[in-house]
């Protein structure tokens, strides 16, 4: 019986070990790798953003100027995102929101829009989708222009009713054989654009108690 | 160990128990990530790297763990390794990361770096662990490689798309657009086209095997393919 419990505790020994010393080298490189997996991920969203905002739109650190925005529904959003404003000589000019279509092909469509203070859209993109390839993934600006399409729309142009794909009697674009994608994308993009309606205001506040958590 | 030994562990890896042909392990990544030459190199190098790490780690710690946990110890090993490839791909190739995604943390699931351990590295010294383990990924990196290239080419005209999310921007005039103004070809890029590019892969590894049999007129029968995923049958 003694001998039974010592070769278990042996064995438990023995795996603790390696776990902790499996724990110490993740821990490590997790450190080691840390800043420049922020950086590389920032580099990413940054390159992302200055495709949709037009360079001459602003002066300040886009990516430092955030703000965080809890979960909405019109945003389709079930968490806290992030968005981005752009100021040009300390004056806003335009904000970048991140929205998610929960009604595409195959899943949720993850989009990034850029809109200008006067509600007219800079640009939009897909950031990630499952949509099938080559059918439902023209709305990624690699395999088609599609997506430009929202380039300086606005919901003072456009009504609800022309916030629609073509085949629906809207406004937008679609490849036939798949429409289901394109009037997600369309349907979010009109939401997000009266989630900023509504919440202009607070989308542009100044941004000085934040900076002060940041650093 | 002598040289031709080293060289026959080479050879076994890349070539005669081939793991993407002959041994068919690792079917998950070897379908999935195959789509292009760059991402199925890609991860091919990454896995070959996770595999000659875990030989190079099991086999001076295999007379120190006790029978009944090695298996859990060489999973948590492997696992550990693959998380540091991922942290340091996630920091220094950012483009590639986001590519591959999901398919890096699942190099710990894939059975052919447990097969190996459990297999080679489990009774061997580290040196040749270390070399077992790269040549099976070699292995691996090179089925993924030929059948990336045949689903690029069949299924967009292309080859070498995305390369500049491993190299750089720089890299982007290496893509080759083999096929001008090529409409694509769907089957290829989608989950059958794997199924069958593979197939088609496996069927001329057995012709040749068939044709060096009966080249040196040995009545062998053809090399046994280990489907599955069960160590216990190797070794």
């Amino acid at each position: 019986m003694r001998r039974i419990a010592r070769s278990t505790l042996q064995t438990a020994i023995n795996l603790v070990f390696f776990s902790v010393l499996g724990t110490a080298v993740l821990a490590s490189t997790f450190f080691m790798t840390h800043d420049a997996i922020q950086k590389s991920e920032e580099g990413e969203k940054l390159k992302l953003i200055m495709q949709i905002v037009p360079h001459d739109l602003f002066d300040n650190d886009i990516i430092q100027d955030k703000l965080n925005i809890p979960a909405n529904e019109l945003l389709g959003t079930t968490d806290i995102t992030t968005a981005y404003r752009a100021r040009l000589k300390g004056e806003p000019s335009a904000v970048v929101l991140e929205s998610i279509a929960p009604d595409g092909y195959s899943g949720k469509i993850y989009l990034i829009l850029a809109v200008r203070a006067n509600g007219e859209l800079a640009g939009v993109r897909v950031v990630s989708h499952k949509e099938t390839p080559g059918l439902g993934d023209y709305i990624d600006i690699q395999k088609s222009p599609w997506i430009k399409g929202f380039d300086g729309k606005s919901r003072a142009v456009y009504k609800d009713a022309d916030w629609k794909v073509k085949k629906d009697g809207g406004q937008f674009d679609y490849m036939a054989g798949a429409t289901i994608t394109p009037r997600a994308v369309v349907k979010a993009v009109n939401k997000a654009l009266i989630y900023f309606g509504e919440n202009r205001d607070k989308l542009f506040a100044p941004n000085e108690t934040g900076k002060e958590k940041q650093s | 160990m002598s040289l031709q030994e080293y060289k026959d562990i080479f050879y076994n890896g890349v070539w005669k128990q081939n793991t993407g042909i002959v041994q068919l392990l690792g079917m998950c990544p070897v379908l999935a990530v195959s789509s292009t030459v760059v991402n199925g190199v890609s991860l091919g190098i990454a896995t070959a790297v996770v595999m000659a790490l875990s030989g190079a780690a099991v086999a001076p710690i295999r007379s120190f763990v006790p029978n009944e946990i090695r298996i859990p110890v060489f999973i948590l090993i492997i696992a550990v390794l693959v998380t540091v490839v991922q942290y340091l791909m996630n920091a220094y190739m950012y483009g590639l990361y986001v590519v591959l995604g999901i398919f890096i943390p699942l190099i710990v699931t894939n059975c052919i770096v447990l097969a190996r351990v459990e297999a080679f590295a489990s009774k061997n010294t580290v040196l040749p662990s270390a070399l077992d383990g790269f040549a099976m990924g070699l292995g691996l990196t090179a089925v993924l490689g030929v059948l990336g290239a045949f689903r690029e080419l069949v299924g967009k005209g292309t080859l070498f798309s995305g390369i500049d999310l491993a190299l750089g921007d720089a890299a982007k005039d290496l893509v080759l657009h083999v096929i001008p103004s090529y409409k694509g070809f769907l089957l290829a890029i989608l989950p059958p086209g794997a199924f069958i590019g593979l197939g088609c892969l496996i069927a001329w590894k057995n012709w040749l095997n068939l044709r060096a049999q009966r080249k040196s007129n040995t009545p062998a029968a053809i090399a046994p393919i280990d489907a599955g995923c069960s160590p216990a049958t190797h070794g």
